[in-house]
């Protein structure tokens, strides 16, 4: 589809010019693909196609190879990301204790399975091997903060501290640590 | 060079530093299996396949990146060693569709050969039984698919596409389990950067990716009876389509493949040398036409479909270079469409124009919307050697003991100049012969290329030396390239082809058991060269009536509608 605003260059170069400034502040190497590839996602919140192929031309690279880095590894996404970022873990220590329980609530509540994000964007639904909190299992991670010894019911109430304010639910969970 | 002295299998075997115990190995004739190895690519030791005993220490090693060493006792056969091949086999069998008679590499597979070869069975496979990747195939465009779930990560074709093409389309995408091979963002060959050349079909040891196979829609045209079926065959096919019946690379075959096509009910079969003539025709005068109006050089040949892609996709700014002749292919098309039917009394709609070539490329540009100058489209349907093969077989013709047949006429006059079209260097050649006759009544001397990497040479017409570069592969072809675009290149006319060694190494070629198949191939086309009795594609009776009754002259108005084509950049990388 064509753009019928008549601004389409326009948009296009302010979409693109803090990528430029991305791209001119890394020598013009292979080497510096990672750190641009982080700055970019930093940015724009994950990884677009057309930043990397801006990226791939900038670096004289291929787009199938930059497809191939960014898939590598797990801190690139090619998705649009939520605000907050669950973490459920389905280490061993969780799994025992009913960690796939929480998971599935979390699923249901949020209406989108693992490796999903929810159409406002407010969240990211993943799971992780072990968060390393095995002593509070079951454990979620939510952004930074670490919530412990969860059942299927508690979690509605932990959500709800994330939505936006004017979503908010009147519960508020604390968080048990904070990183 | 210090050389090394190693014991492999009770021979002592010597080998110059450096050299791996595989090479050490095939070096004293014991052959071990080997699947991510290829002998033009770099090396992975990825499959494990290739596994040896050290019988001094009793360790596994993997033969194809394991350096020989001096009084290393190496063993081919112990029990270990044969168990852990096939236990690599198993596993990644284990993981692979059980499909051998669905798919197009049954046959040629070199993972089904090996599982026959160490003796694997269904049953050692089902004791690992498990998850299987489960991708969707990627089928469109009309050169290539890929088939994820066969693929067995070696790595050939993102070592060839990268290494031999420096095109980098596909590479390994995701991790562990979910680890594919793939295009950027899984698109398909025609939405990326990719030449569509085939080389990376032609290292596949599977069938993770083919052609896509118009073998159907020939079959079709052939048992329809109201249609008129023309199929024209490229050079180099004459000297490889034996391979799949068991003859050595570079056996000329010309009369026998003529024979089978009628067999096989084409309805008239051309050789694509007539218009790889009127090509050079065409192109000399256009290069001359350069020459003489002191026009921008250098000048780029543009018979290569798989070149011209790449030069869309990463050379957008170097399209005025390229020759505006069509390639062999159209010419040929386009004329049986316009002069033969009308000759011939045939209805242009009734035809139905097959090509055999040794190229996937051919393929896509078959179908580029600009290849209608006939009306329709130009060419039908575009079949590979492999796939020529695979109907003859299906025939049941027994290929090798054809009686030779003729080439049909009124496009049926081929020259020497046109079949080393086939190799790399030869569309220079032939075009060189020409341009210098015209313009000097001189001829030419052998100009001797090569067939492997950059070759140049310097020629000297009417009192000016022109300087001639020749690249296949398409890495090869980027150096050329880079210079232009920085005006540091020397060269006035620059051929490429995307192929290593040209069409003889066409990515639809026959899989060869030898690693020389190119070469042998290539010299089979000189010697079709030296035995034939017109050497200049400008002696070419046929053309020469061509452009008589019916084009009128070289770069005509005629020709610039029917035989000239144009390119577009693509903004894609
Ligand atoms: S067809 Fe050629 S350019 Fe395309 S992916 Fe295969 S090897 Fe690379
Ligand atoms: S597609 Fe073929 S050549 Fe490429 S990695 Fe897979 S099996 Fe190897």
């Amino acid at each position: 589809m064509n753009c019928v605003c008549g601004h389409a260059q326009e948009n296009l170069d302010r979409y693109f010019s803090p990528l430029y400034s991305i791209l001119n502040s890394y020598s013009k190497a292979e080497s510096s693909l990672i750190p641009i590839l982080q700055d970019a996602q930093e940015h724009y919140g994950y990884l677009p196609q057309e930043v990397l192929r801006e990226i791939a031309g900038h670096l004289g690279l291929s787009l199938g190879k930059v497809y191939g880095v960014v898939t590598f590894y797990s801190q690139f996404h090619l998705q649009p990301r939520g605000r907050n970022v669950i973490r459920v873990c389905t280490g061993t220590a969780c799994h025992v204790r009913g960690g796939a329980e929480v998971l599935k609530a979390i699923e249901k509540q949020l209406g989108i399975k693992a490796g999903g994000t929810t159409d406002d964007l407010e969240f990211t639904l993943e799971t992780v091997a072990c968060i390393g909190a095995c002593g509070l299992a079951p454990v979620i991670m939510v952004n930074d903060d670490t919530h412990g010894r969860l059942t299927p019911e508690k979690v509605g109430l932990v959500l709800d501290a994330y939505r936006s304010k004017s979503k908010a639910g009147a519960n508020t969970a604390a968080p048990v640590s904070r990183h | 060079m210090n050389k090394i002295t190693l014991t492999i299998d009770d021979q002592v075997v010597q080998v110059e530093n450096g050299a791996t115990v595989l090479e050490a190995a095939r070096r004293a004739g014991i052959d071990i299996p080997t699947l991510c190895y290829h002998p033009d690519l770099s090396l992975a030791g990825s499959c494990r396949v290739c596994m040896v005993e050290d019988l001094e220490t009793s360790r596994l090693l993997a033969s194809c990146v394991t350096p020989a060493a001096d009084g290393m006792r190496i063993s081919t056969r112990s029990a270990a060693a044969r168990r852990a091949r096939k236990l690599n086999i198993e596993l990644l069998l284990a993981n692979h569709p059980n499909d051998c008679l669905g798919c197009d590499r049954s046959g040629s597979c070199e993972l089904q050969r090996l599982a026959a070869d160490l003796g694997v069975d269904r049953r050692s496979v089902d004791r690992f039984a498990g998850q299987k990747r489960k991708r969707p195939p990627v089928e469109q465009g009309f050169s290539l698919k890929r088939d994820p779930n066969k693929c067995i990560l070696c790595g050939r074709c993102v070592r060839a596409c990268g290494e031999i093409q420096g095109v980098m389309a596909l590479d390994f995408a995701g991790r562990g389990f979910d680890a594919i091979v793939t295009t950027a963002f899984d698109l398909p060959y025609s939405e990326v950067n990719c030449a569509e050349c085939g080389q990376c079909a032609a290292v596949c040891p599977v069938g993770a990716i083919t052609e896509i196979s118009e073998i159907s829609r020939v079959w079709e045209a052939l048992d329809d009876p109201d249609m008129f079926v023309v199929v024209q065959t490229a050079p180099s096919v004459q000297v490889s389509i034996g391979e799949e019946f068991g003859l050595e690379p570079g056996t000329v075959v010309t009369g026998k493949l003529i024979a089978a096509l009628k067999r096989l009910g084409f309805d008239r079969v051309f050789s694509t040398e007539f218009s790889a003539d009127l090509t050079i025709i065409e192109e000399g005068h256009e290069f001359i036409s350069k020459i003489t109006e002191s026009k921008k050089l250098p000048h780029i040949t543009s018979c290569c479909p798989g070149w011209v892609k790449y030069a869309e996709c990463n050379y957008p700014d170097l399209l005025e270079h390229v020759s505006t002749a069509k390639s062999p292919q159209q010419m040929f098309s386009t004329i049986v469409k316009t002069f033969y039917a009308a000759k011939s009394g045939i209805d242009p709609e009734k035809i139905f124009t097959v090509s055999v070539m040794p190229c996937t490329a051919k393929k896509l540009e078959k179908a580029r919307p600009e290849h209608r100058d006939s009306g329709f489209q130009d060419t039908d349907a575009v079949l590979t050697t492999r796939e020529l093969a695979r109907m003859i077989k299906e025939a049941g013709l027994d290929f090798i003991n054809l009686e030779d047949g003729d080439y049909d006429q009124i496009m049926g006059e081929t020259t020497g100049a046109a079949a080393i079209f086939g190799t790399t260097g030869g569309v220079t050649e032939a075009a060189l012969r020409t341009v210098k006759e015209v313009l000097t009544g001189e001829s030419l001397d052998r100009l001797n290329l090569g067939l492997v990497g950059i070759r140049e040479a310097q020629v000297e017409i009417a009192g000016r030396v022109y300087n001639i570069a020749v690249a296949s592969g398409l890495a090869n072809a980027a150096k050329l390239l880079d210079d232009v675009r920085e005006g540091k290149s020397k060269y006035d006319w620059i051929e490429i082809m995307a192929c290593p060694h040209g069409c003889v190494g066409g990515g639809g070629q026959p899989f060869s058991r030898f690693s020389d198949a190119k070469d042998r191939r290539a010299r089979g086309l000189t010697e079709i060269d030296q035995n034939r009795q017109i050497r200049k594609s400008h002696h070419n009776p046929d053309v020469i009536s061509l452009y008589e009754e019916f084009l009128g002259e070289p770069l005509g108005e005629k020709s610039h509608e029917l035989l000239h084509t144009s390119y577009q950049a693509r903004n894609v990388r």
